[in-house]
Parts: C-alpha cells; structure tokens; sequence
C-alpha cells in the first residue's frame, strides 16, 4: 500500500487508476530552516511533484478549508533546466500574493518539452474576514533547493523564507 | 549536544577563531564573538557558513559571526564581513531577503500610569492602522513616479510629503537614504510587489511594540538622557520591520542573476545562496543599486509606520506628537550592506560592509553620525523576543577597531518555526502574555505560537556579552506591555484530526 501523507482531492483519486494513485505529498520539515520553513515534497511524475511544492506553499500561506475557489490564474513559463522551473513557478505563487492579492487553495500543473509548464492556480483573493491567513512567505530560497527523481518517484526540497 | 568543532581556538572569553586550515579556500580566519555557553548553543550551519563567507574573494580580516549568530542563507544570521571595493565581491545572500530589515525606537513622555487603563484600545488602533500579516496593504495609493521618488529618497520623502519631522531624517541611518539608488536597476515584478505596501508591517517576526523604560533597566542615565530616555515607567514604541516584498523581489531577482553569471567571473561558492558578484562588475553594481532602493523603501516603510503610530497615540490620548514628544531615538538597519572607510593593517581603506542581523554600532565622533549623537556614539537598537524585552545601546570604538564597526541584532532563534508551532499553542501564549501584563493582537495565532520566547536564545545573555567584549554598552533595557505581531490562525495540530479522517475515506475509496 503506497504511503499517502498529505490531503487529495478525492475526486480525481476516483478518476484514477489504482496504479497510478500513489503520490502528491508533502511533509514539512522541523530542522531545517531554523528561521523559516522547510518542506519535502512527492510525486509520481514532474506534475505531481511541482503540484505538491504548490500545495505545500499554499498550506504554509493560509488555512486552504477557507479559501474559496472561484478564480482561476493560468501561468505558463519555460526555462532551461526543471529546477529553475520550478523555481520560477513557486516564485510566481509568491508574486500573486503580493500583487492580485490572490491565494490559492489547489493547482493544476502540466509539464512539457525542455521545459514548459502550463499551470491553473485555483483559489481567491485575500479577505481576512473569511480566510485563515497564516505566514506571509518572502521569498523561495534556493538552500537546498533541489527536484530530483528517485526510482519512480520525484522528489523536490524546499525552503521558504519567512 | 554541542556542535563547535573541534579546530574552533579561543583567542579570549568573548572571541573564538575558526583558522584557514579549517576549510579549503578560506581566505581569513573565521571569528565568532560569544560566551563559552552562546558559543555551545549554536548550530552548525553558523560554524559551516561563517567559514564559507571566509571563502569569498576580497574578504579583509576578519569573517565574523556575532553572540546572537544562527543558521541563515548565506551568510548566517550575525554574519559581518567587509570585502575590498576593488577586488571583493558583493551577495546578496550577504544582506538577506528583507534587505533593510531594521529597528526603530520612539519616545514619548508618557507614564505607565497614563497609558495603562488605555493600552488595549491603543494596541487596537494600532492593529488596525498599521496593517500586517498576509498580503497586508498600506493606506498611501502610489502611483509610479512617488514610488520612484520614495526609492530615490527614503525617509526624505516622507519628511516633504508630512509623514515625519526633519529630526526624524538626521535620527535615521545614513539619514535614511542611500544616495546610490538606481530605479532603472529595478524589475517591474519588484515594483509590482511594493508599490502598495509601504506602511506595512508584514509578518514572520516583524512586530511593533509598547515597552517601558523602567529607572532599574537604565544601565547608563548620561546616555539615556542624550536618547531621551529618562526611566520611571516612561512608555516608548519599537518597531521591526524592512522592506516588505519590494525587497524580497530585489533579492530574488538578483539570486538569479548571480546564480547565471558566477561562472564568468570565475567565483567558486560554497552553497548557492551565497551567489555574488564582483562589487565592481555591471551585475555587482546593478545589485547595489537596487539594493539602495530596497533599502530608502525600507527606511520610508518605517517612518510612515512611525507616522501612523504618532496619529494613533494622538487620538487615543488626545494630545498632540509634540505634546506627547514622541521623537526618534533612531532607526538602524540589519539586513544591509554599506560602502564605509575602516581602518584595515593601519591604512584605511574603502570596503562594502556586509551585515546580516548585524547592526552597525559607530563610535563617538564618527563622522557620519548626526551632530546630536556624535558626542556619545551611535544609538543601537536590539529587539528581544516578545516575552524577553529589549535593548538600547550605544556604539563603541572597539566595535569600529574589530567588527568592522557592528554588533548584534537580537536574540536570535534557537527553534524551527515548524517546531515552535508543535510546542507552543498561539492563544495560550496570549494568555500568558496577558497575565505578565503584555496585550499582544496578532493577526494569526499560529504566527504568535511561532515567536514564543522560548523559540529564542535569550537576549540578556547576547547583551552582555556584546557588552562585556566591547562592541556596544549598554544604555537602557525595556519590558513589552503591548505587541502588534504581523500574523494570521490555527496550528496544523489542530488539522491532523481532519487529515485522519481523510486518510481513512481515501483507503475506503482506494481499496
């Protein structure tokens, strides 16, 4: 039975192929970054993994059961290795956060070519009154930042500074 | 367990020295001042990253950590170092994220008596006109051109546009400005991130407190008088914060500038984070540049908040600024780097001084100290931990003759955010808080739990050292009665149940 750590969204678990169900996780990590935070986070393929980074990010920003999901942001980018591009693609969830005042609960990531990626960021804008909000992240750091695969699974490490 | 290596000399009770031979490629020993029992509570990434900055090309001395050093990108937090114009590098991982991340102390003649009965509704007012946490917004709409003006000007702006009296501008570092500024030399994501936040507190450990100076904690009354401070119960306001996501984007973009072009210049790192450029190279100056305008939004963010702060003590007390003479003592930056002329092997010598919660601690009769400070040194300002109080010192000479003219920032962490959070319970922590007589509003609970005193090495210890060795005496300690914490909410403990139960439904589906 494959290890699940973190939520899923249930719907696209019975959408599935037993097979193919085992991934997406996150776990943050206690000594790492002794200012900030530290997370490790899985998938069975490249989307899956820049998926968990995403929902990792999300969950250190604000309480996702509070966030509603009724704007959707479409990013694209390209860059030369699929560590910058995932770099560059939690950088973006930071900017949003700062500049459309947008936070978000879930991502739909697709990965393609020497590197693309097409990604859906679905959640809402910032109101206090309705959502839990929780650490403002600065910055993605690049200690330790590392996306790597492992056997059949992807593993990336990530630290934000707070 | 103690993690100092084992190659770690003591040179006296305050100084540890960590020779070249320790690592290859360090160019100068590393030194780190502490006590035997501050040096033991450190980490091991201040011992691996302070004898990294050792490494980096034009280093002079000395790479040195400080009493309250801990793990950080980079350079550790405490991390001093000064790099020849010439021939030394400038990094960002040297400076931090929240580049001009600093501390402000104002007076005001008011009694602990006087603001007591009033404190909740003046930390109220506060929590409201001062915004902080997630994504927080300030009350100025700028439009680019002031935006450009405020990066050009810093605390001169808001003096011309009536956020602040012209003593605020000479009680500031460097006057609040950076002369070196370049708008050009910013992105538009930068500017995107920080054209709305001035006047932003922001969150992680960035607060706005109500302390007291009581007459027991003034250690040096002469002093305390030329700051302004007189003791007896006298209420003062500190405020923490830097340059918000402005800065934050400048450090970023920067990271991976220098990231691309290490590799041209030939310069071989140790770790990532500590990416930089020649300071005399396009790139390096580039940064430096933009770091400036980082670092002018970052003294203008804090002289806003000290305009929103003198507006609320205002209508709380119904007094006017001037009645209450709510004066800065003085804004010192922490996360910062600065061309300076110190004496190096007898000669002096121009250097860009890197300091990374570090505070610059310039001696009596420094020549780029305002005429009121000169004759006693330069007002440093450390912030404790909310639970622990904090310091007023003064600079010194030694500071000027060793550390490159620096000293401490704080207390310093000693505890993962992620841990504080499994150990300590936000809203017990405000009660407790409240039961010592502090009133703390943060915007989320689980932010508050995070900056437990407990989560940090404890600033008297820190003080007395940097006291004891030299690098800045002590004037005047203060107790919190009030907190504005930057924040926002519930532990993830409380979450674990609601993942169980989901864990539980997605084995029924799967199976």
């Amino acid at each position: 039975m494959p290890k699940i750590k973190s939520r899923r969204n249930p719907k696209i678990v019975k959408k599935k192929n037993i097979g193919l169900i085992i991934m997406r996780s996150h776990k943050f990590l206690e000594d790492v970054a002794i200012a900030d935070v530290a997370f490790e986070a899985k998938g069975g393929n490249l989307n899956e993994v820049f998926e968990a980074c995403g929902d990792a990010t999300f969950e250190t920003i604000a309480d996702l059961k509070t966030i509603g999901d009724i704007e959707t942001y479409n990013y694209a980018a390209e860059s030369e290795n699929i560590e910058d591009l995932l770099y560059e693609f939690l950088e973006e969830i930071v900017y949003l956060k700062d500049t459309e005042s947008l936070i978000f609960k879930k991502c739909e990531v697709k990965i393609s070519g020497d590197y693309n990626i097409k990604a859906k960021f679905i959640g809402e804008k910032i109101d206090r009154e309705k959502q839990t909000l929780n650490t403002d992240v600065k910055a993605v750091t690049m200690h330790m930042f590392s996306l790597k695969k492992e056997n059949d699974e992807y593993m990336a490490t990530v630290v934000l500074d707070i | 367990m103690s993690e100092v290596p084992k190659e770690i000399k003591k040179i006296s009770d305050f100084e540890w020295e960590l020779p070249t031979s320790y690592k290859k490629g360090m160019n100068v020993p590393a030194r780190i001042i502490a006590n035997e029992s501050l040096l033991k509570g450190m980490d091991k990434g201040v011992f691996d990253q302070v004898t990294n900055i050792a490494c980096l090309p034009g280093i002079q001395k000395n790479a040195f950590c400080m009493p309250d050093g801990h793990w950080g990108y980079g350079f550790p937090i405490g991390g001093v170092a000064a790099f020849d114009v010439n021939e030394g590098i400038i990094s960002p991982g040297g400076i931090g994220f929240d580049i001009n991340c600093g501390m402000r102390l104002i007076t005001t003649n008011l009694s602990y008596k006087e603001v007591k009965p009033q404190l909740k509704k003046l930390v109220d007012h506060l929590f409201l006109t001062v915004p902080s946490g997630v994504g927080c917004k300030g009350f100025l709409k700028l439009n680019n051109q002031q935006f450009d003006d405020i990066m050009l000007g810093g605390v001169k702006w808001c003096v011309e546009n009536g956020y602040g009296v012209e003593s605020d501008m000479w009680n500031t570092e460097g006057y609040g400005c950076i002369e070196q500024a370049d708008v050009e030399k910013v992105s538009d994501r930068a500017r995107k991130r920080g054209i709305s936040q001035l006047g932003t507190l922001g969150s992680g450990n960035h607060y706005l407190e109500i302390q007291l100076a009581k007459s027991v904690n003034v250690f040096d009354s002469d002093v305390a008088k030329k700051f302004g401070i007189i003791g007896d119960d006298q209420v003062v306001i500190m405020v923490h914060c830097g340059s918000r996501g402005f800065g934050h984007q400048v450090a970023t973009d920067y990271l991976k500038v220098f990231d691309k072009s290490m590799d041209k210049f030939g310069i071989k790192i140790n770790d990532r984070e500590l990416a930089c450029a020649p300071f005399n190279s396009d790139e390096g100056q580039d940064y430096y540049k933009a770091m400036a305008c980082a670092s002018n939004m970052a003294f203008a963010n804090r002289q806003v908040i000290t305009h929103r702060i003198r507006e609320a003590f205002s209508k709380v007390f119904s007094k006017s600024q001037e009645q209450m003479d709510m004066n800065l003592v003085y804004d010192v930056a922490h996360n910062i780097a600065k061309v300076e002329e110190h004496k190096i092997e007898g000669k002096m010598k121009k250097v860009v001084v890197h300091r990374k919660g570090a505070t610059r601690a310039f001696p009596p009769k420094h020549k780029e100290l305002c005429p009121k400070y000169r004759p006693v040194g330069q007002p440093v300002i450390l912030g404790g931990s909310m639970e622990t109080g904090s310091h007023l010192l003064v600079g010194t000479q030694k500071a000027m003759d060793v550390t490159f003219g620096s000293t401490a920032h704080g207390s310093g962490r000693t505890m993962s955010r992620t841990k504080a959070k499994k150990e300590f319970q936000g809203k017990e922590l405000q009660e407790r808080m409240m039961k010592k007589g502090i009133y703390v509003r943060s915007s989320s609970m689980q932010g508050l739990a995070e900056e437990a005193g407990k989560a940090y090495k404890n600033i008297n210890s820190v003080v007395d050292v940097l006291n004891e060795y030299g690098i800045a005496k002590k004037v005047v300690g203060f107790n919190p009665i009030g907190n504005v914490k930057g924040h926002a909410s519930l532990s993830y403990l409380s979450l674990l149940p609601f993942f169980a139960l989901l864990f539980v439904l997605l084995m029924n589906l799967v199976v």
